[in-house]
């Protein structure tokens, strides 16, 4: 396959054959580019390079023993994406990031690596690196020496300068004699990506990042990791159960469930646009009325008063839940369902069993056109 | 009820404790009976001086070093492979091999040995005795390597995998170094059930190699003899000291 | 992976095969045939040897083995088990104090039933100080009976009681006694309505751990017994040295393997791994 440059025509055949919609992949700035601009002052900053995607899974499957663990998975993760793998346990999704390692194997289908398929080389002959839930750092070794671990594999030339430099980038000088035992879990975070890192794999795989972490920490961890992904512009292939983690740091997210992919898409796109029940459920609450759902935000409670083109139902105040700065109101339909409206907190002023209009845009309902599940 | 217990548990450690420091205190008797006359150093001296016990003794050394080793090592990569994937046929055996009474074993290999050394017109000699010691030392070597492999997180195995290293290197790079204080007390354990082993050894050694708890043993059955005293005081000694110590190292 | 595990195994199965299995294959075999002129062995079989065992004397010695081995194994039990519930709660010292249990029996055996001979003999320790206390006019005879075997058993094999019930009560929760008392039982009977049922695992792999050593030892009756006690164990050693009779001493071997078989199968059923 030829490295040229600017495929855009390629780049829209690629996104039309799996059928989502898909802007051109505008590569940031990495090793390449940055050396290319070095060299050409004048040329952009942002080159547009090959968009053939970094990974793809074409029809895996996977079984343990009767359980059927991934039923037919289809992913094609552009270069240089963060991309998220989001479900609920048991979904497949640690499987997935397992067959791209190389710690299992597909019993059909095929995984690509740089447009070469993967089938029968180890772990350590794939151009991949993971990041583990509990981080396995070498607890016997010092952070520079697990930094190192990988490098003395490779027969790299100037090793200690690209040790300093990946220690820079995460923000650990100063760390490198500490055993593993001795930092926080933040620096144990980011001596696993550091170590990771150091290697240039084609794409980063990352199990549950956050979970280890107290919940604290989790926030300002999040906005390290991905600034830090844009930063080296490497492929980030995340596995979480978490929306939020997945919403706020993905590019893109594949919604998986008891081993099938239910959808492919930005944050923005799975979110407002869910394609199954199941993804609309798990990437927040839905209100459902009569197979149409509308969600808590885009719910609006009035005592009577609509917007123009609005459509509305009658209900009942059951309670409502000061959240801080929302509130939720829950309210009963003259039907029966309860509905769940999210309303600002300086418009609290519902009481119980009082009688109000429930009311949404139309524009904010999700629908099943095809297949509703 | 707490001070019962102690009262106890103090009876407990006297009652595994005093035969021993009776035999050690003993040693130190300036008389062949059992009744203190005064401190010496003189069984000691004569422990040390007799031909037959410090033969005994390195005999026993040279063959407890050599079956530890084997033992060792055949254990260690037999724990090893079984932490990775559990045999059931090879857990069985080992525990059989365990439980099994030593004079059983004893009697197997003597008929083993007897069967197969009369056709090669080899005979009972100090070879005999090390294959035996390897072969009761192997189970405790595996049990105690994969207690400590059980500590081990599998994750790290696979974080080698996953940067390069292939199976040898992620073994010897990442298991081994954390592996090392369980392979130092199996190996101690081996070395000490060696050292001390009498039932098995007596029956499978032969006329050439009279290993010390062979003669220990001979010494026992006649009466009482001081310098046996004393050399049991120093074997318990440094024996006890390295148990503790690699126990303790073992905890890390 | 699976060639070099298959490497690492090889060693030790070799082992296990060839001085392990085979022998006691041959053991086996031996149990059937029938003795040979000069003692040695000839290839004819008979079930003699088995129907040696329904003899009243070799009866006797089976059934004094037997409880012998499970009067050590019951005093074992009653004196392992707070003991290894005061180290289970001994704080960070517990593993010296575990340690100090395991030591005597792991520094040398020999050596052990070499210092209980000291203590009990006619000239020994102990009846030294009775008799110069002027308690006694003679000697007790301590030594070289069936008592003095017994204590031989239990301080012997102690330990292999106390290891797998403190590393039960190790792995019992402490938020369980926490609930029990909680919900109203009083000390005693949290330890007989939840500890001791979930220590029954520990007290199990003790029990085979204690007996079946015991019911096979050669050392400690051959010792602390001398030539008047004679267990499963002095009854083999003697079939193939002085007696000369290997089959009948493969015959009895035999039994004992099965007895312990049968046990070590019943332990593992229930419990994958006694001891770890």
């Amino acid at each position: 396959m030829s490295e040229s440059l600017l495929v855009r025509a390629g780049a829209r055949a690629a996104a039309h054959s799996l059928g989502t919609e898909r802007s051109l992949t505008v590569a940031p700035l990495n090793s390449i580019s940055r050396s290319f601009g070095a060299c050409c002052p004048l040329a952009p900053a942002l080159i547009l390079l090959p968009v053939d995607p970094i990974l793809e899974f074409r029809d895996v499957c996977k079984s343990f023993g009767p359980h059927r663990v991934l039923d037919g998975i289809n992913l094609s993760i552009p270069r240089g994406s963060f991309f998220a793998l989001l479900g609920p346990s048991g979904c497949g999704k640690t499987t997935t990031l397992r067959l791209t390692a190389g710690f299992e194997t597909p019993c059909s289908g095929e995984i690509y690596l740089q447009g070469k398929s993967v089938e029968g080389r180890r772990p350590y002959e794939r151009k991949v690196s993971t990041v583990f839930q509990n981080f396995a750092l070498f607890p016997h070794l010092t952070v520079w020496q697990n930094v190192e671990f990988g490098l003395r594999h490779q027969g790299v030339a100037d090793r200690d300068r690209r040790i300093r430099e990946v220690l820079e980038l995460v923000q650990l000088r100063g760390k490198e004699k500490h055993y593993p035992s001795r930092i926080s879990g933040g620096e144990k975070q980011r001596a696993a990506l550091a170590r990771s890192l150091v290697l240039e794999p084609d794409v980063l795989l990352l199990d549950e990042p956050l979970s280890s972490l107290d919940p604290g920490l989790r926030k300002q961890v999040r906005n390290d990791i991905k600034a830090l992904q844009r930063r080296v512009g490497i492929a980030f292939l995340m596995v979480t159960h978490d929306q939020e983690e997945a919403l706020s740091l993905a590019d893109q997210i594949a919604v998986m469930h008891e081993g099938r992919v239910q959808q492919i898409g930005t944050p923005r796109e799975i979110y407002l646009k869910p394609q199954t029940r199941f993804v609309a459920n798990f990437l927040g609450s839905v209100n459902w009325m009569n197979g149409v759902g509308v969600r808590p935000e885009a719910t609006r409670i009035s005592r009577g008063t609509t917007d123009a083109g609005e459509r509305s139902a009658p209900a009942t105040v059951a309670h409502s839940i000061f959240l801080g700065g929302v509130v939720q109101v829950h309210a009963r339909l003259a039907g029966g369902e309860t509905v769940v409206a999210t309303i600002p907190r300086q418009e609290d002023s519902y009481q119980p069993g009082e009688s109000v209009l429930v009311s949404w845009h139309p524009s904010e309902e999700i629908t099943f056109p095809d297949h509703s599940v | 009820m707490r001070g019962l217990l102690k009262v106890y548990v103090a009876a407990a450690y006297l009652f595994l404790y005093l035969p021993l420091a009776v035999l050690a205190a003993f040693s130190f008797n300036d008389s062949r009976f059992t009744v203190w006359q005064g401190f010496s150093f003189r069984w000691y001296e004569a422990a040390f001086t007799n031909a037959q016990l410090t033969s005994g003794a390195v005999t026993s050394l040279l063959i407890a070093v050599t079956s530890t080793l084997f033992a060792t090592v055949a254990g260690t990569l037999c724990a090893y492979a079984l932490w990775k994937r559990n045999s059931r046929l090879v857990t069985t055996t080992l525990y059989l091999s365990l439980v099994t009474p030593e004079i059983v074993l004893g009697v197997a290999l003597l008929a083993f040995y007897q069967l197969v050394l009369g056709r090669i017109g080899s005979s009972l000699g100090t070879l005999t005795v090390v294959l035996a010691h390897i072969t009761f030392s192997l189970a405790y070597v595996v049990l105690v390597v994969l207690a400590r492999l059980r500590t081990i997180d599998r994750s790290l195995e696979e974080a080698a995998l996953d940067l390069g290293a292939n199976e040898w290197q992620a073994f010897r790079r990442v298991t081994l170094p954390l592996l090392l204080p369980g392979v130092g007390a199996a190996a101690l354990l081996a070395f000490t059930i060696s050292f001390d082993d009498y039932v098995i050894t007596s029956l499978v050694a032969g006329v050439d190699s009279e290993t010390l708890p062979m003669v220990i043993y001979a010494m026992a059955r006649r009466g009482i003899r001081p310098e046996v005293n004393a050399i049991s005081a120093v074997i318990v000694t440094v024996l006890g000291t390295l148990i503790l110590v690699s126990e303790r190292w073992n905890r890390t | 992976m699976n060639g070099l595990r298959r490497l690492f195994l090889a060693p030790a199965a070799v082992i296990l095969v060839l001085l392990y299995g085979i022998p006691l294959a041959i053991v086996a075999a031996y149990s059937v045939l029938r003795r040979g002129a000069y003692g040695g062995v000839d290839a004819a079989l008979t079930p003699y040897n088995f129907a040696r065992l329904a003899d009243a004397l070799y009866l006797t010695i089976l059934a004094r083995s037997f409880l012998l081995a499970a009067a050590a194994t019951l005093l074992c039990l009653l004196l392992a088990f707070p003991l290894a519930w005061f180290i289970s709660k001994a704080g960070p010292r517990k593993h010296l104090y575990l340690s100090l249990v395991v030591l005597p029996f792991w520094t040398s055996m020999l050596i052990c039933m070499y210092s209980w001979m000291f203590l009990l003999r006619d000239t020994g320790l102990v009846n030294t100080i009775l008799l110069s206390l002027g308690w006694i006019s003679e000697p007790l005879p301590l030594l070289y009976n069936y008592g003095a075997v017994l204590v031989g058993l239990v301080y012997n094999y102690l330990p292999f009681m106390v290891l797998p019930i403190f590393a039960a009560l190790e792995r019992l929760d402490p938020n369980l006694l926490e609930a029990s008392a909680d919900l109203g039982a009083k000390p005693w009977t949290t330890l007989r309505r939840v500890v001791l049922p979930l220590c029954a695992p520990g007290v199990r792999a003790g029990a085979v751990l204690v007996f079946v050593p015991s019911l096979g030892d050669y050392l400690t009756p051959d010792l602390l017994g001398g030539g008047r006690t004679i267990m499963i164990g002095n009854l083999i050693q003697n079939q193939f040295t002085a007696s000369r009779d290997y089959p009948f001493g493969a015959a009895v071997s035999l039994a004992l393997m099965s007895v312990v078989m049968l046990l070590l199968w019943q332990l593992l059923k229930h419990d994958k791994d006694p001891l770890l």
